[in-house]
């Protein structure tokens, strides 16, 4: 079964077209790059994908679920991590997790859950600690742990390692990669193309609001005789 | 450009916005028609009385009393006596008046020959119990005053044998209050006022505390989410967005409740100072509440409190930030005092039609009128304005929910508007994705 069926996707935000009929799907259990550059329409994609957003025409499907027709449960398979996401600053890093897990299992499985979520956001004994005491990069740890804790049918990563320092980002990557040896399908977008090369599988390349280009990152780079994806994007929207 | 006119211009477009513009001006408007209504409080003290008169004396003094009420009232309704109270008081309301003045057989008699005071018996039709309502009996009780004055010359002038205490204060008042179907004697219109007015400014006390303390916790709740950049992963959780709205407002009414009960406990404490100089016990008048006066008073608290919170998820939908939330409290804060200041002013029955529509429309009034309702059996008023309320809530909740299902939440406006508006909206789309 396909993990995300995109058809046609159109996203008009007033008179302003932020997708043009766009296509792709993710298999499953496949790390699936959206790329491009700033306002191209990735994160319009993703927040689509993610149910926050409303389709203007198209067809969105996650694991055969319309996300406009049935975005409840849809919303039971995926966990979303926005580009810039933060968490509740009255809580501590713990308890935020508990407060997460808590829409997703009870008891001893909460629990399990929350082990898991410190267990990838690796803040030591910082987890106890309020989280507006965190830095940047602890932040983004800790909504990382809080993405894949839940193990989720479809991950829907927006720049999963923004704000990261290279041994934090390297660690995410590991974490990322193993979830999808777990089961979980992931959909990521990013600017780090070299990150992008280490983990997708397959990736589509957006560029106002249109797929310009899509493949694996071996495939597109021959196809563009290209030394590395940064060549293979700005060749593909010239 | 001067490096000071850049500055300047810089702060002035960062702090000239819509959203500080508006409260100003819904303030503005609240100041005018307060104005508004001492502008009327003028007019209606400037206005003779309008009363009725039976003197039933045939002895020179009450003929003075008659002279004053000639000249400085509109007497719509004069007799000598024959006609019964009651008769009088129907014409006397039927011509919109306020009190019917009967100066009873024997009054020049006692003062003169008795050494006892004249008493005058005053029936009082009191339509409404605000300040507005109470300006015209204020007129003739100073009337009462006057007459007292010019008959004490009177009797001085004469040089008798009347008792230097009766002289110099001749009248005596027996005072009668008609009001919504409910006669009250001994009581003054001034003093049932007072009494109704302090014991009904709690209830209106009570919903601006908790207008204030749980409605801007709903907003900035909603502004706390975007600033914080926590909305979007609430929104992906498998929970329904009418679960997200009911926390919401469950929990900031505890808070709110919470502090407004800590308010109100320094408040209660502060009225009872004032309350001490009242020696009007209500329920001598058959002014009571029972026991389902009191479950109607808390439904009509609990339900416009769920409308205010609901009114206040929607509005909060629009906040971009805290600092955005702050302001959008404005135009609950300005629904809770206009009912709170027509109230104070005029009963609902005694406002103009197009008034009372405004009043009976926002839903804070209900519970601030309900207690003086139901001290008059007003039971019409008080369901229908629960009834009313409650509909306001759920359609505002609908609105809320439906809200939360569209992309407005997430861009805090709503588009297709202006060409101004389109441009920005999509400078700031472009900044998103």
């Amino acid at each position: 079964m396909l993990a995300v069926e995109v058809e046609d996707l159109v996203k008009d935000y007033g008179s302003f077209r932020a997708l043009k009929e766009i296509s792709f799907n993710v298999d499953e259990r496949e790390i699936f790059g959206l790329i491009g550059p700033n306002a191209a329409g990735k994160t319009t994609a993703l927040r689509i994908i993610s149910t926050i957003l409303q389709v203007t025409s198209g067809s969105v499907k996650v694991f055969g679920r319309d996300v406009n027709k049935e975005p409840e449960q849809v919303r039971k398979m995926i966990s979303y991590l926005p580009e810039e996401a933060g968490a509740y600053k009255n809580l501590t890093g713990g308890r935020y997790l508990e407060f997460i897990a808590a829409f997703f299992k009870d008891g001893d499985d909460a629990e399990e859950m929350v082990e898991r979520g410190i267990e990838i956001a690796d803040l030591g004994r910082r987890i106890g600690d309020k989280v507006d005491t965190y830095s940047k990069g602890m932040m983004r740890s800790l909504l990382v742990g809080r993405a894949l804790m839940i193990k989720p049918k479809l991950a829907i990563l927006d720049e999963p390692t923004s704000g990261l320092d290279v041994v934090n980002a390297q660690e995410v990557r590991r974490i990322i990669k193993k979830s999808v040896k777990e089961g979980t399908t992931i959909l990521l977008s990013s600017h780090n193309m070299l990150e992008v090369e280490f983990l997708c599988g397959r990736i589509a390349l957006i560029n106002d609001g249109e797929i310009v280009e899509e493949g694996t990152p071996p495939e597109l780079k021959k196809k563009y005789q290209a030394s590395n994806l940064e060549e293979v994007f700005t060749e593909a929207v010239k | 450009m001067s490096d000071l006119f850049n500055m300047i211009k810089k702060e002035v477009r960062e702090l000239l916005t819509f959203q500080t513009i508006l409260p100003m001006l819904v303030m503005t408007l609240i100041f005018a028609g307060m104005g508004g209504m001492i502008g009327g409080i003028e007019e209606e003290a400037a206005k003779k009385p309008v009363i009725g008169i039976i003197n039933e004396d045939t002895g020179s003094l009450s003929g003075i009393a008659t002279a004053v009420l000639n000249v400085t009232a509109e007497v719509v309704y004069n007799s000598t006596g024959g006609t019964s109270v009651e008769e009088a008081l129907e014409e006397v309301k039927g011509k919109d008046g306020i009190a019917l003045l009967l100066i009873p057989e024997g009054f020049s008699d006692n003062i003169l020959h008795q050494n006892r005071s004249g008493e005058i018996h005053i029936h009082w039709i009191m339509k409404g119990a605000g300040i507005m309502d109470s300006i015209s009996t204020g007129i003739v009780e100073a009337l009462i005053q006057v007459i007292n004055q010019e008959i004490a010359k009177e009797i001085i002038g004469q040089g008798g044998s009347v008792d230097p205490k009766i002289a110099l204060n001749p009248i005596a008042k027996n005072e009668t209050i008609i009001f919504k179907g409910k006669e009250m004697e001994d009581l003054s219109p001034g003093a049932l006022s007072q009494v109704l007015s302090s014991q009904s400014i709690i209830i209106p006390m009570l919903m601006m505390m908790i207008t204030l303390t749980a409605g801007s916790t709903v907003i900035s709740s909603m502004g706390m989410e975007k600033e914080n950049k926590t909305l979007e992963t609430l929104l992906t959780l498998p929970i329904k967005r009418s679960s997200i709205i009911a926390g919401k407002i469950v929990g900031s009414a505890i808070v709110g409740l919470l502090m407004a009960g800590i308010y109100m406990f320094g408040f209660g404490y502060y009225m009872q100072s004032f309350q001490m100089g009242l020696e009007v016990n209500l329920a001598d008048f058959g002014l009571t509440l029972g026991a389902q006066d009191y479950v109607l008073v808390g439904i009509s608290v609990f339900v416009t409190l769920l409308a205010g919170l609901s009114l206040c998820m929607v509005l909060g939908t629009f906040a971009k930030d805290y600092k955005s939330a702050q302001i959008l409290i404005f135009p609950i804060v300005a629904l809770s005092l206009i009912p709170m200041i027509m109230i104070m002013f005029k009963d609902f029955d005694t406002l103009p039609l197009l008034l009372q529509a405004v009043l009976f429309a926002i839903p804070f009034s209900h519970p601030m009128m309900s207690m003086r309702a139901l001290l008059f059996d007003d039971y019409l008023l008080v369901l229908s304005g629960i009834l009313y309320v409650t509909l306001f809530a759920a359609a505002t909740i609908a609105v809320a929910v439906w809200i939360f299902k569209t992309d407005r939440l997430l861009t805090g406006r709503i588009g297709k508007k202006r060409e101004g508006a389109k441009s920005f909206w999509r400078r700031g789309l472009r900044r998103q994705s």
